[in-house]
């Protein structure tokens, strides 16, 4: 069974994160940038599907700037077997993201990809979805369980409510949550063995799709500052806040 | 930002001025790339961030507690280095046969001091196996190899260093412990070992001690003393753990830093076990009788490199705590804003305050610096072209060694005292990190030679050395920069060079003075004052070297690299000359004292 990884480079989940003077996006100059925390999950969730022995091989692929090469090689050094970077240096819409995914998926014939939930830059937790919708595949959404046998997985859902089990016919697609598994670290050995393994270069040209954006950016601003709390007179003031707010 | 050490600085000092990337056309190192490197740091400041920080005031607070004849530690510690062994960090920069990376020394350093400043006494486990499974690769048998190594580079087994004794600390020709050859050709040891960092343990399988110790009848002194394998448990043929051997554990020491680490008195050959029926701790001879002092400088300097690397990393997270809480910290309003009214400022507004930390920065950094340069000594001795290039940068590696020992071990403490200084009454509660991080690096001045060690050593031994082929090539190296910042273009930078030179040539001036004599007890009568010239001029170069490597570079990290190489050459620099000329005179001061007079 084939598994495929969709990564993205993004900026570091520790880095604090400051709006370009001209508010036209995210300053990135000198920002440090790693692998989207989810798609590490996803990588170590298809890694362990072929330590098992479900898996056959596991293709992770990325689309973004020359640099992403590294993210690409992260995911190596994490097991997986090998990599197709698709260079672009327009960061590219969900729905083009999807659409050229869709096209490496007609090439590559995956039975299952496994991906984050969303990337924590744009947050937008469409990919997945829009993906499953194109390819007319089963999708399951935020899984903090997997497991797979040959012809379909059986996914634990984290929603709203509490959990939800789901059966998916495969091919499919999942999106990993947070608690799906603990990520491992790239070891030494690991991150030499990646260095052999093969990455793929593409264009979007190669796939046939127009990455050029659809969507328009107005401004990018900083969330607003909290502003001071108020001090009530006694429980009594308290509730009626609360109720008049619609907390209670 | 993390605050366990700054990987800008890392890859400035790496990779663009220490060229990390060449390395990889040597022969050893070919395997690796540039990428390999970065993402080598990378999981390092991962597992340092997530596994080893988050339990480093836990350990200052829960040290280890004898129970039942053994050392217990808190389970964070085990997790920790089972993150670390998995990675394969315990001897990256080892040879493929010896279950390492080889990595370059440059790289292993780099990713060494992630995790000495995320917690000290949980790395120095590992640290104590790698320098203990490094002298087995130089001096053991084959069979001492195959037996001993691997279950160190996995991080089954660790190791240790028995060197002191209760009445031999930094005298090591009066170590007593006895070993005594039978028949077989093993040995068995009889004696009481002081001070030995992980000397038990509840972590590992298995604890491999490196002893020091003597023949009954052999020669006196350190010509005397050879080196020995002794194991906690006894390794069979097949890699399985045997008999317990009789070493046991006496008592913990109670540290006042460093807490986590197991420090302990060990008994050996009392009969507390008693392996193939009998008392006496089986050990196994590595190299040669009556060599173990050689084997022992293998492993001693590059601990004393490895002290001063971790007193540079200590240092380093002080002074990044120091600067994250003085930039978020309102207190105060400028000199000459009197209006109670306006808001308070950052404690970064007051310039007393931009002075402790410019002072920590060009400690720490400075610091960071010189123990990057000796670890790419490190690999030009291993792999520099010709075999001339490479007995010169052993050469001045042996040099450097106590500068690169005593200096971060001296002026990293006091980025730590500063970094308390900074943080104010909170610094001194243990609410706050800083105060923990001077304690541990308190220590540094005095394991692995003390400082007044470090000061006999260099004026004693090193400056005098093959006829002053050291000093000769120490001036050279120095000479090289300062001719580079000459030619920059730049006049700043000239500038430096220009006083870097003058100062070198005082100092040289008075190594001859001192040296003139003919009374050892006067020439090193003030090493320690010697040491910490020697130290100053020797780390003005350093500042000097990075001012070059920044040079041309736009940018706060860049700015701030040349204010930092600023404030080292105005006001560190200068401090040399009152030392140097008290040394001229050969003062007498503290040689006249007499110990009935205090």
């Amino acid at each position: 069974m084939k598994v495929l990884v969709p990564v993205k480079r993004v900026i570091d989940y520790n880095v604090k994160v400051r709006v370009k003077p001209d508010q036209t996006g995210v300053d990135l100059a000198n920002v440090k940038m790693s692998m989207n925390p989810f798609d590490e999950i996803a990588t170590e969730e298809a890694v362990r599907l072929k330590e098992k022995g479900v898996a056959t091989e596991v293709v992770v692929v990325s689309i973004g700037p020359q640099q992403a090469q590294e993210t690409i090689r992260t995911a190596l050094a994490m097991g997986a077997d090998r990599g197709i970077l698709i260079v672009t240096d327009q960061d590219a819409e969900p729905l083009a993201v999807a659409k050229l995914l869709k096209a490496v998926i007609a090439e590559e014939s995956p039975n299952l990809v496994v991906m984050g939930k969303q990337a924590i830059d744009g947050d937008n937790n469409a990919v997945g979805q829009m993906l499953a919708a194109l390819l007319d595949w089963p999708q399951a959404t935020f899984a903090s369980k997997l497991e797979v046998t040959a012809d379909k997985a059986t996914v634990t859902r984290e929603i709203d409510g509490g959990l939800q089990t789901l059966d998916v016919s495969l091919p499919a697609v999942i999106t990993a949550d947070l608690r799906l598994n603990e990520p491992r670290y790239a070891s030494l050995p690991n991150i030499m063995k990646a260095k052999k393994k093969e990455i793929a270069m593409k264009t979007a040209a190669d796939y046939g799709v127009d990455v050029s954006p659809k969507l328009k950016v107005l401004k990018v601003t900083e969330p607003p500052k909290r502003s001071a709390g108020i001090k009530v007179a006694d429980a009594a003031e308290l509730v009626g806040k609360l109720k008049s707010e619609g907390v209670l | 930002m993390s605050l366990i050490l700054s990987r800008r600085d890392l890859d400035f000092l790496v990779f663009e001025w220490l060229d990390a990337a060449a390395l990889t056309s040597r022969e050893r190192y070919q395997d690796h790339s540039a990428e390999t490197f970065h993402q080598v740091l990378d999981t390092c400041e991962a597992i340092a961030t997530d596994h080893f920080a988050p339990h480093n005031k836990l350990n200052d607070q829960n040290e280890p507690q004898f129970v039942n004849g053994g050392a217990v530690t808190i389970p964070e510690v085990k997790r920790a280095l089972a993150v670390y062994s998995e990675a394969a960090l315990i001897a990256p920069g080892q040879l493929y046969e010896y279950g390492g990376m080889q990595l370059p020394a440059l790289l292993e350093k780099a990713c060494a001091v992630w995790f000495r400043a995320a917690n000290i006494a949980t790395s120095a486990y590992p640290f104590l196996t790698a320098a203990n499974l490094n002298v087995i690769a130089a001096y053991g048998e084959d069979w001492q190899k195959e037996r001993f190594i691997p279950p160190m580079t996995e991080g089954r087994f660790f190791g240790t260093m028995c060197l002191s004794e209760p009445q031999a600390g930094s005298s090591l020709s009066d170590v007593r412990t006895r070993a005594v050859k039978q028949d077989d050709g093993i040995y068995r040891l009889y004696g009481t070992k002081m001070w030995i960092s992980g000397g038990d343990q509840d972590i590992s399988e298995n604890i491999i001690h490196l002893v020091l110790a003597r023949s009954p009848d052999g020669i006196p002194g350190v010509k005397g003393l050879s080196l020995y394998i002794v194991p906690k448990f006894l390794v069979n043929e097949d890699g399985t753990l045997g008999e317990r051997n009789d070493v046991v554990l006496a008592g913990l020491n109670h540290k006042m830093g460093y807490r986590g680490t197991t420090n302990t008195l060990l008994n050996f050959g009392e009969g507390g076990h008693r392996p193939g029926g009998e008392a006496g701790a089986v050990g196994y001879l590595i190299g040669q009788e009556n060599n173990g002092l050689a084997c022992m400088f293998h492993m001693m300097n590059e601990a004393r490199i490895g002290v001063g690397s971790g007193a540079v990393a200590l240092g380093y997270t002080g002074y990044l705590h120091a600067v994250d809480y003085a930039k978020s910290r309102q207190q105060g309003r400028p000199n000459g804003a009197k209006d109670p009214t306006t808001p308070q400022v950052a404690l970064t507004r007051h310039t007393d305050i931009r002075r402790m930390l410019l002072a920590a920065k060009s400690y720490v950094e400075g610091g960071m610096a010189l123990a990057l340069y000796c670890a790419r000594l490190v690999d030009e001795e291993r792999t520099a072209q010709t075999p001339e290039a490479r007995v010169e940068a052993h050469l001045l590696l042996d040099m450097l060694t106590p500068i690169a020992k005593s200096w971060p071990s001296q002026w990293c403490l006091e980025a730590n005292s500063l970094a308390i200084q900074v943080h104010g009454g909170y610094g001194y509660t243990r609410d706050y990190n800083v105060e923990q991080f001077y304690r541990d690096n308190r220590l540094n001045p005095i394991h692995e030679g003390t400082h007044g060690i470090q000061g006999i050593d260099i004026l004693g031994r090193k400056v005098v050395m093959q006829g002053g082929a050291g000093l000769n090539l120490f001036n050279a190296t120095l000479e090289k920069t300062v001719a580079r910042a000459k030619a920059s273009g730049d006049e700043t930078l000239a500038g430096y060079a220009g006083e870097l030179h003058a100062a070198l040539d005082r100092l040289n001036a008075v190594t001859a003075t001192l040296h003139a004599i003919n009374d050892q007890e006067r020439t090193l009568a003030n090493a320690s004052v010697y040491l910490e010239a020697f130290g100053h001029i020797t780390v003005a170069w350093i500042w000097l070297e990075q001012a070059l490597a920044a040079l041309g570079k736009a940018g706060d990290f860049y700015d701030g690299k040349r204010q930092a190489a600023r404030y080292f050459f105005r006001w560190e620099l200068p401090k040399v000359y009152p030392q140097l000329d008290l040394l001229e005179t050969l003062d007498d001061t503290t040689l006249e004292m007499q110990e009935a007079w205090f």
